[in-house]
C-alpha cells in the first residue's frame, strides 16, 4: 500500500457517487414518467393511447438495444450540447441518464401493473380522475415493490458509472482501469473492487430497508 | 328511478364475439333494495358495471335520477360518479391507506377540504360500526370489516344509488348477513337505492324487494322477490329456485347427522 492510495480512493469514490446520485435522480425522474406513460396508455387503462403506447415502447426497446458502451459514445453530442463538455463526471451524467432510463422505465412500468386493476376501478367509481388514479392509488399502492425496483436500477447504474468511468468519465471504474489494470497497481485494484461491493451492498440494504418499514407499517399485525 | 333501455354490450375476442348484454331494458324504483340474479355469465356483472359506465355500454341508454348516464362526457361522468357508489367482492381497498384515509379519498377526489372530511369519515366510519378502526390498514381487518369499509367508502359522498358487484360472494354466511342487515338499514336510513347482483338466493331472501333474472344478456322476469320464490315464471328463476331446494335438503340432511347446528 502507498500513501496515494486513500487519496486516490476518495476522489474516485466521491466522482461515483457525484455521477450516481445525479443520473439516478435524473434516470428516476425520466423513468417515471416513462413507465407511467406505459401503463396508463396501455388498452383499457386510464388514460388508453394505443398509438402513444407503442411509439414509448419502441423507443425503449431501441435504446434498451443498444450496448452501453456504445449509447455513451452516440450521446457525446447531447452531452456537449446540454453541459458543455464531453469529458469528465458531468458529462457522464447526462449519458447515464438516457442510457438508464428505458431501463427505469420498464421496471417502473412492472411494478405499476401489479396494482390489481380492481383498485383503479374502485376509484373510478366514485369519480376520480386520471391524476387521482396515478398520484393517489397507482404509485402509492406500488410504492414497496417501487422502492426494490428502483434499488435494482441504481445498483445497475453504480455499474454503468464504472463503464462509463472507462471512457474517461473518472470515478471508480476509471481508477481500476487506469491505475489498477493499466499501471499494475494492485492494491489499488482491490481496494477499489472492495469500495464498490461496500457501496453495493449499503445501497441494497438501504433499500431493502425502505422497503421492508413501508410494508411493516402496512402489513403489521395486531 | 334507474331506467334502461335497449343496453347492449359485446365483447370482441380474436374470432367471435361475445354477447353479454342484448336490448337489455329494466327499471328500479327509487328508495328499492333491487337483486339482480343469474348464472354465471349471464351478463350480470356487466349490467352492474355498465351503470357506472366501468364498462362503456355498446348500445341503449341508462338513466339514474335525471341524469343520462350514457350521454355525458368523461368530466361530466366523473361528478355524476360521486353520487353512485359502488362496492365490490373483492373489495378493492388501498392496501397502503389506514381506513380513515380510505374512505376520506372519494372526499378527497370531491375536493372537500380536512374538517369536511374529517367529519364525514368519522360519520360514516360510526354507521358502519368500524369508528375503532379508523387508524388500522385493510391487512388488519377480517373479510366482514373490510367491506364495512368498502360500504362506509362508497357512502362517503352521500350517493342517491350503491351498486353492490357481489359484495357478499367472498364472505361467509355469517358476515354475508351482517353485511346485508347493515346495507338494509343503510337503506331505510338514507332512503338510497341499492343495486345487488348476486348468484345467492340467501341475499335475495333477506334483503331485497324486488328481483330482476338475467339470462343471456337480457332480463327475463322481473318483480317481487315473493313471487319469484312463490311463482317463479322463467327457466332460470324455476332453476334458481330448484337448486336451493335441492341444496337445503341436502345440506339439512348432512348437518342433522353431523354436529347438530
Amino acid at each position: 500500500m502507498r500513501d496515494d492510495l486513500l487519496e486516490l480512493l476518495w476522489e474516485g469514490l466521491r466522482q461515483t457517487l457525484y455521477m450516481l446520485v445525479w443520473s439516478s435522480v435524473f434516470a428516476i425522474i425520466l423513468g417515471l414518467i416513462l413507465g407511467i406513460t406505459l401503463v396508463v396508455t396501455e388498452k383499457g387503462n386510464v388514460l388508453e393511447a394505443r398509438f402513444i403506447h407503442k411509439i414509448v415502447s419502441f423507443i425503449i426497446n431501441g435504446v434498451r438495444s443498444l450496448p452501453f458502451i456504445i449509447l455513451i459514445v452516440l450521446l457525446l453530442p447531447v452531452a456537449r450540447w446540454v453541459v458543455g463538455t464531453s469529458l469528465g463526471p458531468t458529462a457522464a451524467i447526462v449519458s447515464l441518464s438516457i442510457g438508464a432510463a428505458p431501463f427505469l422505465g420498464r421496471i417502473v412500468e412492472s411494478a405499476l401493473k401489479e396494482v390489481v386493476i380492481g383498485k383503479i376501478e374502485a376509484a373510478k367509481s366514485f369519480g376520480a380522475s386520471p391524476f387521482d388514479i396515478i398520484f393517489r392509488v397507482l404509485i402509492p399502492e406500488a410504492l414497496p415493490a417501487l422502492v426494490r425496483s428502483l434499488t435494482i436500477a441504481v445498483i445497475a447504474i453504480t455499474e454503468l458509472t464504472a463503464v462509463a468511468g472507462a471512457i474517461g468519465a473518472g470515478g471508480l471504474g476509471s481508477l481500476a482501469i487506469r491505475f489498477g489494470y493499466q499501471r499494475f497497481r494492485e492494491d489499488i485494484m482491490i481496494a477499489t473492487v472492495v469500495v464498490i461491493i461496500l457501496l453495493v451492498q449499503t445501497l441494497q440494504w438501504t433499500g431493502d430497508w425502505i422497503a421492508r418499514s413501508i410494508n411493516k407499517r402496512r402489513y403489521k399485525q395486531e | 328511478m334507474i331506467v334502461i333501455r335497449d343496453l347492449s354490450k359485446a365483447y370482441k375476442t380474436a374470432n367471435n364475439t361475445l354477447t353479454a348484454l342484448n336490448k337489455l331494458n329494466l327499471t328500479i324504483k327509487r328508495g328499492d333494495i333491487f337483486g339482480i340474479i343469474g348464472f354465471s355469465g349471464a351478463g350480470k356483472s356487466t349490467l352492474v358495471r355498465c351503470m357506472n359506465r366501468l364498462e362503456e355500454p355498446d348500445a341503449g341508454s341508462i338513466l339514474i335520477g335525471d341524469t343520462v348516464i350514457t350521454d355525458l362526457n368523461d368530466k361530466e361522468l366523473r361528478l355524476a360518479r360521486r353520487k353512485i357508489g359502488m362496492i365490490f367482492q373483492q373489495f378493492n381497498l388501498l392496501d397502503g391507506k389506514t381506513v380513515f384515509h380510505n374512505v376520506a379519498f372519494p372526499l378527497k377526489v370531491a375536493g372537500y377540504g380536512k374538517a369536511a372530511i374529517k367529519r364525514r369519515v368519522r360519520e360514516v366510519l360510526e354507521m358502519v360500526q368500524l369508528s375503532d378502526k379508523e387508524d388500522a390498514y385493510p391487512s388488519q381487518l377480517s373479510g366482514g370489516q373490510k367491506q364495512r369499509v368498502g360500504i362506509a367508502r362508497a357512502l362517503a359522498n352521500e350517493p342517491d344509488v350503491l351498486l353492490c358487484d357481489e359484495a357478499t360472494s367472498a364472505l361467509d354466511p355469517q358476515t354475508t348477513y351482517s353485511i346485508l342487515e347493515l346495507l338494509q338499514e343503510i337503506n331505510k336510513k338514507l332512503g338510497l337505492t341499492v343495486v345487488l347482483i348476486t348468484h345467492e338466493l340467501d341475499v335475495l331472501q333477506h334483503i331485497c324487494n324486488h328481483v330482476a333474472v338475467i339470462e343471456k344478456g337480457t332480463i327475463v322476469e322481473t318483480g317481487t322477490v315473493d313471487k319469484f320464490f312463490l311463482a317463479p315464471e322463467s327457466d332460470t328463476a324455476r332453476r334458481f329456485v330448484n337448486i336451493v331446494e335441492h341444496y337445503r335438503q341436502k345440506r339439512y340432511v348432512v348437518e342433522g347427522a353431523g354436529s347438530g347446528i
